[in-house]
């Protein structure tokens, strides 16, 4: 009976079905209510981003999916025995506390060191086991929490806002080792972001929230939706355009062309290919910037 | 040497080798005030254990858990932010154990020897109670090291992985009191938390684990007791206020011998680069 209630919150879901369900959550904060009925679902192997402007409820939501929060109304209801891996968004090493990689990530597992060397060569920071974590840039240090969470073998993996502090050609990295962590761990993937050009890019289904779902679906689908114009205006019709050019190669110091790790997306948008642009990307990187 | 100054430095040397390790989580987690508020609250466990004619120790010990307990109460409200409370019990408690200490009949209680330590008020008894309730908190603190660790580190992370955070809360603030009551005798109440924070500030610059910070604290605590006792035999100087001093001195020395070596290993590297 005790047993029971280790691994589930709620009642647990049968195998073969999603992943995550969350069913018509409504959640406050301080009285507030800061999620209304809010339902989605997330299947093994699909990356589904929350976006929506500041205030709108994405971290609220998933720390309730976390178990952080109570509910007020509604059930999330997690896959027997599924465990979830999470990347927290406001995270700063502190200086006071002396800490290298290696032994951050023992803190998290039970595991043993030769397992942590390997996550880390996965999540491409090999060598750095003993590096201290002030040390590391933004991105170094985003892939080590991503390596954290790995460490717990999760299935469902829980990313708030992973590519704040990071650049946008290691924006773009991130999301590539993100598609590849669920290629290679089967896991379900929820990424919260609010830059629309990334995720469109690379993620099988998006939830818009504001409070409550205004849309959600594929990432085509969402942005032709009138209720992710009204939400994003200018912003979104820009993503419309990086989304349908879908992108496969990011740009080096001197604007030269790199190839993206496993975003091939057809023989038109290979590296090198010619743009239909109307800026040039040897001459006038600036203009290229969004 | 005479009996007393053996078991001051004994006794010295037992609180600092507790004072180290939990000090390093006081310096981690910003809790010095907390520390500085137990420990004033030490003096009216002083003065109730007079009065009440019971152990003085247990006193002390009762009113700092309670203090400590009243703290975590008193942190649910949002009116009034957790430093403020802080003052309110810290200044608020030790103006009542003064009041109270000099309401006192019978026993004259040595309101100086409280404040700043004495080590001639060292007993047998004292020692017994450093060294059990140093062990039990050393205990604990093994015991509980990776929730505290990974509490320290990230609290919602922490949660988030399932570690027992509001559990690890209060036992680490009941390590506090408790180190705090064991303390106040050798360094007195108000400089007690400074034994909890220089020789972890001192160990900081050397240390690249959490664990290796925490070790080098309890021997740079270890070497200030020793120091500090010894200046206060020598000048006799007071107790307490000369084991600051010492760890006062050591934390300079450290520093200046890290930016020292800091400066030395940076030429090299740079020399490497060119070289490259």
């Amino acid at each position: 009976m005790i047993v029971r209630s280790l691994a589930l919150r709620e009642a647990p879901l049968s195998g073969g079905q999603a992943l995550l369900r969350v069913e018509g959550v409504s959640i406050a904060l301080g009285g507030r209510s800061v999620v209304r009925d809010v339902s989605l679902e997330v299947n093994r192997r699909e990356i589904v981003s929350l976006i929506g402007p500041n205030g709108s409820g994405k971290t609220t939501l998933v720390r309730a999916i976390l178990g952080l929060l109570p509910l007020v109304k509604g059930r999330i209801a997690v896959q027997s025995g599924a465990r979830i891996g999470y990347v927290p968004q406001r995270f700063e090493p502190d200086p006071v506390l002396p800490m290298t990689v290696d032994r951050f990530l023992a803190l998290g597992t039970a595991g043993g060191r030769a397992r942590r060397v390997t996550v880390l060569e996965e999540v491409g920071c090999t060598g750095m086991a003993r590096r201290q974590l002030v040390e590391l840039s933004g991105g170094e240090f985003r892939r080590v929490l991503i390596a954290r969470a790995l460490l717990r073998d999760p299935d469902l993996l829980v990313l708030d806002e992973p590519l704040q502090q990071v650049d946008l050609g290691g924006q773009l990295e991130l999301y590539g080792l993100i598609g590849r962590i669920r290629d290679e761990h089967g896991c379900g993937v929820i990424v919260i972001s609010h830059d629309l050009h990334v995720v469109m890019a690379s993620t099988d289904r998006v939830v818009c929230l504001n409070g409550h779902v205004c849309c959600s679906g594929a990432p085509d689908a969402v942005s032709r939706h009138p209720e992710y114009l009204a939400l994003f205006g200018a912003r979104a019709a820009s993503s419309i355009a990086v989304y349908t050019h879908a992108h496969d190669h990011a740009h080096g110091p001197a604007g030269e062309v790199m190839p993206i790790e496993g975003s091939a997306k057809g023989p038109d948008h290979r590296p090198g290919h010619a743009h239909s642009h109307d800026h040039d990307h040897t001459s006038d990187r600036e203009a290229a910037r969004p | 040497m005479s009996d007393f100054f053996v078991r001051a430095v004994i006794g010295g040397i037992g609180v600092a080798l507790v004072a180290g390790p939990l000090g390093c989580f006081v310096v981690w987690r910003r809790m010095a005030f907390f520390g500085d508020s137990l420990a004033h609250g030490a003096l009216l466990g002083v003065a109730i254990g007079f009065a009440a004619g019971i152990d003085v120790n247990a006193a002390i010990l009762v009113v700092c858990v309670g203090i400590a307990l009243l703290l975590l109460g008193l942190e649910r409200q949002k009116r009034l932010a957790t430093d403020t409370l802080l003052g309110i019990l810290a200044h608020g408690t030790l103006a009542l154990g003064l009041v109270s200490a000099s309401l006192v009949e019978g026993a004259r209680i040595d309101v100086m020897g409280y404040l700043f330590g004495d080590v001639l008020a060292i007993g047998r008894t004292d020692l017994y109670w450093i060294y059990g309730g140093g062990a039990a908190v050393l205990l604990v603190l093994a015991w509980f090291w990776r929730p505290l660790l990974a509490l320290a580190v990230h609290a919602e992370l922490a949660r988030a992985e399932g570690v027992p955070v509001r559990a690890a809360r209060i036992v680490f603030m009941l390590l506090v009191a408790l180190t705090v009551a064991i303390a106040m005798k050798i360094v007195g109440v108000v400089l007690v938390t400074a034994l909890l924070l220089i020789p972890a500030a001192t160990a900081r610059r050397f240390a690249a684990t959490p664990e290796m910070m925490a070790i080098l604290a309890s021997f740079a605590g270890v070497l200030s007791v020793s120091g500090g006792l010894g200046a206060s035999l020598a000048w006799d100087s007071p107790a307490g206020p000369s084991i600051v001093v010492a760890a006062l001195a050591l934390f300079v020395a450290a520093s200046g011998l890290a930016i020292v070596f800091r400066a030395a290993s940076g030429a090299r590297s740079t020399k490497v680069e060119t070289l490259a």
